[in-house]
């Protein structure tokens, strides 16, 4: 299923417009949070929503690869986009967590983060966001060179810390992070099958010859 | 510790029951789940005087009481009680209480509303996920109710059980269930007869709503929430500790007494503060204040615990 051909101008306009429609939900959620529109703990369900948005867009991230070799549907050009959009949202659910939560009581805070293993969890990706967060533009691609594969392999463990982080701060795990669990799974079990798949595909091309 | 602040908004500023219905239009960007509770229209009003124990700490306002619940038959989710109790039906609604009692009786509810006088309790509830709410709670005494059965000398626990009814409570059926049923929870009977254990059947002086338990729960407002057993069937005297399903589901996590504690961390968080959801406008003007021993009702119940070890017995 190959997509439609875009103009150069044409695919960095969609790419901006993926940067603005990612980040609706964020500002929407501020907006209902502040004028007093959600109900209940308001500050539990942001925090909650933007470390949703975070692991979706992480996902999606991960997604553009087998999304390729499997189907046939090239996004790559959207995946530093996907990517940086999960950075904000962590960014985002962390700041709220600082502020609104805790209440920049970091006495508590430093406790949580040593102590409370899914907060450590939570903490480590955002950590290990920070260096894919700062390479993620063309003059540190071409600098990095091969380095810059190698770094950005750090997606993989940043998204097995997010859903722990996720499936720890539950009281039960319920249906919606089972399916993050099962997508995560997928995601990286694809990784592991992947060299032997493509492996067996360049061996059937060669054969066909 | 400077921990803790005073709320930045004064109690005249919290939102009054009822004005919150129209702002119900939170679509959960998270989900897409709107957020959109069809409450049943049988709210009726109650006779209640005044109790003892009140706060004068800001109530939570009624309809984020209403649609702000942990009530996991209806779903894991604190709107679906809201969203998804519309089918239940509270009435006709009979309360069999029995086991070591001289006089084992089933109840109708309505007459024991007519029967035993009810009183309005302000308490505070803490939730184990380490939020709270101030409750005007109408009910009465628990110990009332079990005067009316007379317990027996050799009973010495008290059993709760939660009705079962799939086709009415959709978080009952289907594949994804968090835990078996009946819900069900314990007290040891000295803490049953407390003055303050009470069988609410109202808040704000109506009768209580699908989402908070209807029509009749346990309050124990020492204790984490997840004791306050909802939609109550059955009630049993026994001489053994009865299982209480979150202690069943995850005993390193919950144990049987669940009194409050700041001092006793859950695993995986900390319960030293909580946050009390109010009725602020910027982000609920909720914020953080320090968790209290027995949730601030230490010295009329501490003393049921002289000399227990109240790590081991979390
Ligand atoms: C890769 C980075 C992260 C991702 C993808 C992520 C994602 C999530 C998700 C999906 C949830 C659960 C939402 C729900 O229950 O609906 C959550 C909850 C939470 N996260 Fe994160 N998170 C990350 C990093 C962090 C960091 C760095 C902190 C703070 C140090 C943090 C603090 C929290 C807290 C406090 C909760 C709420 C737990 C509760 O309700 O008690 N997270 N996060």
């Amino acid at each position: 299923m190959p997509l439609p051909k875009l103009s150069p101008r044409t695919r960095e306009a969609t790419i901006w417009a993926l940067y603005a429609m990612g980040l609706i939900p964020g500002l929407w959620g501020f907006y209902q949070g502040a004028t007093g529109q959600i109900p209940g703990d308001p500050v539990r369900i942001f925090e909650h929503m933007l470390g949703l948005w975070a692991l979706r867009f992480l996902c999606l991230g991960l997604a553009v690869t087998p999304l390729r070799e499997l189907a046939g549907v090239n996004l790559i050009a959207y995946r530093r986009a996907l990517g940086l959009l999960a950075f904000y949202y962590v960014l985002a659910h962390f700041t709220v967590y600082l502020t609104l939560d805790r209440g920049l009581m970091f006495s508590t805070i430093l406790a949580d983060i040593v102590k409370r293993p899914y907060i450590t969890l939570g903490m480590a990706g955002l950590v290990m966001l920070i260096p894919l967060a700062f390479t993620s533009n063309r003059w540190s691609i071409r600098r990095l060179g091969s380095d810059w594969n190698r770094l950005h392999k750090l997606v993989y463990p940043i998204l097995i810390v997010a859903v722990l982080h996720y499936a720890l701060s539950l009281k039960v795990v319920t249906g919606e992070p089972a399916f993050y669990l099962l997508v995560t799974a997928l995601l990286l079990g694809y990784r592991l099958v992947r060299p032997r798949l493509l492996e067996a595909r360049r061996r059937l091309r060669q054969a066909s010859r | 510790m400077s921990a803790y602040r005073p709320p930045r908004i004064p109690s005249s500023e919290i939102t009054p029951k009822g004005t919150y219905l129209n702002r119900r239009s939170f679509m959960a960007a998270a989900g897409g789940a709107a957020l959109l509770p069809a409450l049943p229209a049988l709210a009726e009003k109650l006779t209640v005087k005044p109790g003892p124990y009140g706060t004068t700490e800001p109530q939570t306002p009624k309809d984020t009481v209403t649609s702000y619940n942990n009530f996991y038959e209806f779903g894991t989710n604190k709107g679906d009680p809201a969203s998804n109790s519309a089918k239940f039906k509270p009435r006709p609604w009979t309360l069999e209480v029995g086991g070591m009692v001289a006089k084992p009786q089933t109840f109708d509810l309505d007459k024991l509303i007519a029967d035993i006088p009810l009183e309005e309790r302000i308490y505070r509830m803490r939730c184990v996920e380490a939020w709270s709410m101030v409750i005007p709670w109408d009910g009465f005494p628990l110990a009332a109710l079990l005067d009316k059965v007379e317990p027996l000398g050799s009973a010495k626990y008290v059993a709760f059980e939660t009705v079962v009814r799939p086709e009415e409570m959709p978080g009952q059926k289907g594949y994804f269930q968090p835990m078996p049923w009946p819900y069900v929870e314990g007290l040891r009977l000295d803490e049953a007869r407390h003055p303050l254990t009470l069988l609410a059947v109202g808040l704000y002086g109506e009768t209580l709503k699908n989402p908070n338990g209807a029509p009749i729960r346990l309050v124990v407002p020492w204790k984490y929430g997840f004791k306050g057993i909802k939609s109550i069937v059955k009630i049993t005297l026994t001489d053994k500790q009865p299982p209480n399903s979150w202690n069943t589901l995850q005993a390193n996590e919950y144990g049987f007494y669940a009194n409050v504690n700041p001092e006793v961390d859950h695993p995986r968080w900390s319960q030293a503060t909580e946050r009390r959801i109010g009725g602020g406008s910027f982000f609920g003007g909720s914020e953080q204040r320090p968790t209290l021993p027995f949730n601030g009702y230490a010295d009329e119940v501490a003393s049921l615990y002289a000399g227990m070890d109240l790590r081991k017995f979390y």
